[in-house]
């Protein structure tokens, strides 16, 4: 089953990804080639068959609900490409209004 | 100076403890070996000198106190730079975080650390640990000691290359599909992956989570043990770290193989692509077992032939969402004068992901779309239920079972880069393990006729069996005397020395 175009771009965009229009097609050729590889799995008849998520058997970890210690916040906003006032900066999110 | 390419973790530690030599003089001769050999090599992305004299002082003033030294006092080690260790950048090998500062240390970094080593830096990797041969780094591929114009393997390939050069004696690398076995078996070193859980990933960039493990590489069987006692356990900041009754996985490595049932996996022998030369190299190694009195037999396991395509579509999918979060907010490239929000995401990603890590990202992402989710994730996560049944029916027969770490030895750098698919093929053997969640050890059988370069004998155990799997790879190790010093590292040693070493495979 081969993916068009148009489907890689739509995947580019769900990932968020700003593909060009060469990396469009190079990317669409190249999982076509993973996805024929790939296809048996989809023939294969699983029916009544457990998924499994995990390899080794566990049931839910949970820990005692008491606070601790997390990182400071000069380590938490070391690596921010821009930080002030103690907080993350974005671009803005919502459009209109006037400058506060 | 010393030759740290000649001493063993456990003689490290004794010439300290006996004043032989000091701790600050095995750093030294770690520092003298990566400036000899790495400019070629290219295993590190950061050498830490700093943090490596701070160490070797701490272990030189316990010494001049009189105090008891931990297990690997004094042991040069180097580790993944995909793990986090304060005072260092953890890139990942890729431009994304090629600034990116560790602000916590890994648990299995910080454990190994407690016992006492000596940390020598940060090793290359595929970028993410995508990859099978450490040139999808962003910063420029490893080399293989054993011939610098072939791949070491990866993704742990960086991590491999230093302990075959010999400078390093330990070196931590992470395991999804096979990268930290692979790249053990094409430098000739002993490369463990943990069963899932044995080792806590906390501090370590996520791929695939339900497949990934921290493991050691070494030259020796009995120093991965020594780093399995380290950084082994249960850790509350990794939830998927399993609590097990203590264990000395160094303890019971010479009690031999008598009575052992060891099966030969024959699928894999078979495997699309096993060079003949791999393939006898497996039966010879099968052929030591039974001379040490194993009881082997053969043992078939059809549902892995599904391995590589459910790897395929699990772990990208799973990278894919953990890679979600290099959003350029928090950490990571930022693209510049971004319009909105959304122009932000998509062009600080695709500035700072190189093309192994977009194709996959690419595939994860389509895998898990609408529409696509059972066809493609359910069924894998289903046709993972069955080779993990294979695998629990063969350990009903056997207690480790024998195959290739890899189809064939290290292929030149460059060779496939073109072929995505044979690339993923190197690691066909060793991806059916992570599904199931196993252990194995790769150990070096030999060297190949046609090429000089190490071939390596993957030894798999059952869940939570590292002592067995341990013991059988001591067994083997003790029977074949395989010489794991490179060629180019003979000639080091012959220029300091003048002493040549006869080398090889002896019996």
């Amino acid at each position: 089953m081969a993916i068009s175009e148009e489907q890689v771009r739509h995947v580019a965009l769900l990932a968020r990804l700003a593909l060009t229009d060469e990396q469009v097609a190079e990317y669409g050729e190249q999982l076509n080639s993973i996805l024929e590889h790939i296809d048996t799995i989809r023939q294969l008849d699983l029916e009544g068959v457990e998924p499994t998520a995990h390899a080794v058997d566990m049931v839910n970890e949970t820990r005692a609900d008491e606070p601790l210690p997390c990182l400071p916040l000069d380590a938490v906003l070391l690596n921010a490409p821009e930080a002030e006032d103690g907080a993350f900066v974005v671009p803005r999110i919502v459009a209109g209004g006037d400058e506060a | 100076m010393i030759d740290l390419s000649r001493l063993s973790a456990t003689q490290i530690r004794d010439g300290i403890v006996d004043k032989l030599f000091t701790a600050r003089e095995v750093t030294d001769a770690a520092i003298e070996r990566i400036g000899v050999l790495d400019r070629q090599i290219h295993a590190f992305n950061q050498v830490t000198k700093q943090l490596a004299y701070a160490a070797a002082e701490r272990i030189d003033d316990a010494v001049a106190s009189g105090l008891v030294l931990p297990a690997l006092a004094g042991v040069p080690v180097a580790f993944k730079d995909n793990m986090y260790l304060t005072g260092t950048r953890t890139t990942c090998s890729s431009r994304m975080l090629e600034n990116n500062e560790s602000v916590y240390d890994c648990t299995a970094v910080h454990r190994l650390l407690e016992a006492g080593t000596i940390p020598l830096g940060k090793c290359n990797l595929d970028e993410f640990a995508f990859g099978s041969s450490t040139e999808y780094s962003a910063f420029g591929p490893t080399r293989n000691p054993w011939n610098p114009e072939a791949v070491p393997g990866g993704s742990s390939g960086g991590s491999a290359a230093a302990v075959s050069g010999g400078m390093v004696t330990l070196a931590l690398g992470s395991d999804t599909g096979g990268s930290i076995r692979q790249p053990g078996s094409f430098t000739g070193v002993v490369a463990l992956k943990p069963t899932y859980g044995r080792v806590s990933r906390y501090g370590c960039v996520a791929f695939a989570s339900s497949l990934d493990q921290i493991g050691p590489l070494a030259k020796t069987v009995e120093e991965c043990a020594l780093a399995l006692n380290a950084i082994s356990g249960k850790d509350p900041m990794d939830a998927t770290s399993v609590e097990r009754p203590a264990e000395d996985f160094a303890t019971g490595l010479a009690e031999g193989v008598a009575g052992l049932r060891v099966g030969v996996v024959t699928d894999f022998l078979e495997a699309e692509g096993c060079a003949p030369e791999v393939r006898d190299s497996i039966l010879a190694a099968t052929e030591v077992f039974a001379s040490l009195g194993a009881e082997i037999g053969e043992v078939e396991l059809p549902s892995t032939a599904y391995g590589l395509s459910a790897y395929y579509i699990i772990a990208p999918a799973e990278a894919s969402s953990n890679l979600a979060r290099f959003d350029g907010i928090r950490y990571g490239h930022r693209a510049e004068d971004a319009e909105d929000v959304i122009d932000m995401y998509m062009r600080s990603r695709s500035e700072g992901f190189g093309p192994e890590v977009l194709r996959r990202i690419m595939l994860g992402t389509y895998a898990l779309s609408a529409g696509y989710y059972e066809a493609y994730y359910g069924q894998a996560q289903k046709a993972r239920t069955l080779i993990k049944r294979d695998f629990a029916s063969a350990f009903e027969r056997f207690d480790v079972l024998l195959a290739p770490t890899s189809p064939t030895v290290a292929f030149g750098i460059g060779e496939r880069m073109d072929d995505l698919l044979s690339m993923y093929l190197s690691d066909i053997c060793t991806i059916p393990v992570n599904l199931a969640g196993n252990c194995a050890i790769s150990v070096p059988s030999g060297l190949s006729p046609s090429t000089g370069l190490p071939i390596g004998l993957q030894i798999i155990g059952d869940h939570f069996a590292e002592s067995t799997v341990l013991r059988a790879a001591a067994a083997f190790e003790a029977a074949i005397e395989f010489d794991p010093t490179p060629p180019l590292v003979q000639e080091i040693q012959y220029e300091a020395t003048g002493e040549r070493k006869r080398r090889g495979f002896r019996r």
